[in-house]
C-alpha cells in the first residue's frame, strides 16, 4: 500500500541551506526557496527540511521561512528543528507542514511528543534518531542538542513508535552523513525489522545504486539523500539536483 | 479569474503557486464575497474540521455567493480535501450541514485493529478513473498525496470520478456537472497534480 519514496533531506543553519560531513563542517549551499523550486521540477516525492541549529541554540522554528517553504512545495513537506511545545506543532500544521519531525524533544520532553501524537495523529509526527558508533560503547543514539538515552538505537526507535506514538522514523547515521559511501544497511535492517511503522533511511547516499539497494534490500520505506541532492559530485560544486525515480524504482 | 477561497482552513498558498506554474488564467486567494461573485472558476481547498469549515464559510459571508456560483452561474468549482467533503450533505465528523451540492455524505474511516491500517490515511496512493472526466484522464498510472481521516460516500454512482484503495476502494474524486471534488492534494502531488489542475482550468 505505502509507495516507496525518495526525498531530499535539506539542512538549514538558521540563515541558509548547508551540508555537513558527519554532522560537522557545514558548507554553504544556498537559499531554501530556490532549492525547493528546483525540487518541484524534479518531482521529488517529499521534502525534508531540518533546522540543525534551532534546538542547539536553542531558538524556535523560523515560522515565516517555513510558511514560505510550504507555499512553494508541490510535494508533502516535513520540517524538524527546535520544536518544543504542542502549540508549535499546531502552528506548523497550520502553515502547511504535513509532518513535524522531532528528535531532541523525544529525549527532553517525551510527554510533549505523546500529547502531539495524540492530538494530531501518529502520521503527522516523525521521530528522528541520529546515531553514531562510539569507541567504547558501540552504536549509540546521538543528540547534538543535549538529552540522553541509555536505550540502544533499535530500542529507542521502538520506544518512539510504541511509547510516544510517532508514525514514522527518520533514521540518520552520523558516521555516513556526507560521506557518499552508501547507507548503513545493517542498522536500517535491524530497525526496520523491529518497528512496524514506516522508516526513512538517511546518511551515506552517494549514487543511484545506493538508493536502489536500501529500498530493495532493507525494510526502509523511504530513502533520504543530502549530498547527492545538493552537489554535482563528491568534492565538486553546489548543484541542486535529484535522481529520476524511474531509475531507482522503475515507476514514475 | 480563478478564486481560491481562503477561509482560514490552512495554508492554501501552494494551490495558487501551482496554478501560476501551469499558466492559464490568473488566480487570487480571497475571502471577499464580491470576488466570488465575479469568479469564472472557484477552488475550495482546506484542511481541518468539517464544522469549522462550514462555520468559517458562513462567518465570511461566502455561503450565498458560493451557492450562486455553483447552482445558478454554474461556474466550475473544485473542492480539495476538506473542500470536497464540504460539497456533501453532512459529515460524521460534525453536526453542521454541508453545502449539499453533491448527493453524498462524509464518513469516518474505520478499520479493525488487526488490519494495521491507520487513520488518517496519509501518503501517496494510486487513483483509478471510474469514467471519462476532465480531471483524471490519460493512460499513465497516476498517484496523488492523501491526508484524511474521512471519505465521501456517494448516493449516485455516476457522481464518482475516481477511487483509491485503502483497506477497500473508496471514492477520492467526484463530479456532477460543473462541481468537482478530490480527496487528495493535487497541490502536493507535483506533475500529477499539475495535470489535474490543468484539466480543471480547461473544464
Amino acid at each position: 500500500m505505502a509507495l516507496k519514496r525518495i526525498m531530499p533531506c535539506l539542512l538549514f543553519d538558521g540563515r541558509a541551506l548547508v551540508k555537513t560531513v558527519r554532522f560537522r563542517n557545514p558548507q554553504y549551499i544556498g537559499d531554501p526557496i530556490n532549492a525547493i523550486k528546483i525540487y518541484n521540477e524534479k518531482e521529488v516525492d517529499e521534502l525534508v527540511l531540518l533546522d540543525i541549529n534551532a534546538s542547539r541554540d536553542p531558538r524556535p522554528p523560523q515560522f515565516d521561512l517555513i510558511k514560505e517553504c510550504a507555499s512553494e512545495c508541490f510535494m508533502p513537506f516535513s520540517y524538524g528543528g527546535g520544536v518544543q511545545s504542542v502549540e508549535q506543532f499546531a502552528r506548523l500544521y497550520k502553515l502547511g507542514v504535513e509532518k513535524v519531525i522531532v528528535n531532541t524533544l523525544c529525549l527532553k520532553s517525551p510527554d510533549t511528543v505523546r500529547e502531539a501524537t495524540r492530538q494530531y495523529g501518529a502520521t503527522s509526527v516523525v521521530g528522528a534518531v541520529d546515531y553514531k558508533r562510539t569507541f567504547l560503547r558501540g552504536q549509540q543514539v546521538y543528540s547534538a542538542a543535549g538529552g540522553r538515552t541509555r536505550r540502544s538505537v533499535v530500542d529507542h526507535c521502538r520506544y518512539l513508535a510504541d511509547d510516544l506514538g510517532v508514525g514514522e522514523i527518520l533514521l540518520y547515521s552520523v558516521d555516513r552523513d556526507g560521506t557518499w559511501t552508501g547507507y548503513d544497511l545493517e542498522t536500517i535492517r535491524m530497525v526496520g525489522e523491529a518497528v512496524s511503522i514506516p522508516l526513512i533511511a538517511c546518511g551515506g547516499a552517494g549514487n543511484v545504486a545506493h538508493l536502489r539497494q536500501v529500498l530493495a534490500e532493507t525494510p526502509a520505506n523511504a530513502a533520504a539523500l543530502g549530498s547527492m541532492a545538493v552537489y554535482q559530485k563528491q568534492g565538486m560544486g553546489v548543484l541542486i539536483n535529484f535522481p529520476q525515480r524511474r531509475l531507482i524504482l522503475g515507476d514514475d | 479569474m480563478i478564486a481560491i477561497v481562503d477561509y482560514d482552513m490552512g495554508n492554501v498558498a501552494s494551490v495558487a503557486n501551482m496554478l501560476k506554474r501551469i499558466g492559464g488564467p490568473p488566480s487570487v486567494l480571497t475571502r471577499d464575497p464580491e470576488v466570488l461573485r465575479r469568479a469564472e472558476r472557484i477552488i475550495l481547498p482546506g484542511v481541518g474540521a468539517f464544522d469549522k469549515g462550514m462555520r468559517n464559510l458562513s462567518a465570511f459571508g461566502l455561503r450565498a455567493p458560493l451557492d450562486e456560483a455553483a447552482l445558478e452561474r454554474r461556474v466550475p468549482i473544485l473542492g480539495i480535501c476538506l473542500g470536497m467533503q464540504l460539497l456533501t450533505k453532512s459529515s460524521e465528523e460534525g453536526a453542521e450541514p454541508g453545502l449539499g451540492w453533491i448527493d453524498a455524505t462524509t464518513r469516518r474511516f474505520r478499520f479493525p485493529a488487526d488490519t494495521g491500517l491507520k487513520v488518517p490515511h496519509m501518503g501517496w496512493n494510486y487513483v483509478v478513473a471510474k469514467r471519462p472526466n476532465p480531471l483524471i484522464n490519460g493512460a499513465d498510472r497516476k498517484r496523488f498525496y492523501f491526508v484524511h481521516g474521512y471519505y465521501v460516500e456517494c448516493t449516485r454512482p455516476e457522481d464518482v470520478l475516481g477511487t483509491a484503495c485503502y483497506g477497500a476502494d473508496f471514492v477520492c474524486a467526484i463530479g456532477r456537472e460543473n462541481i468537482y471534488g478530490v480527496q487528495f492534494h493535487p497541490e502536493k502531488s507535483h506533475k500529477f497534480g499539475m495535470a489535474l489542475l490543468e484539466g480543471f482550468v480547461r473544464a
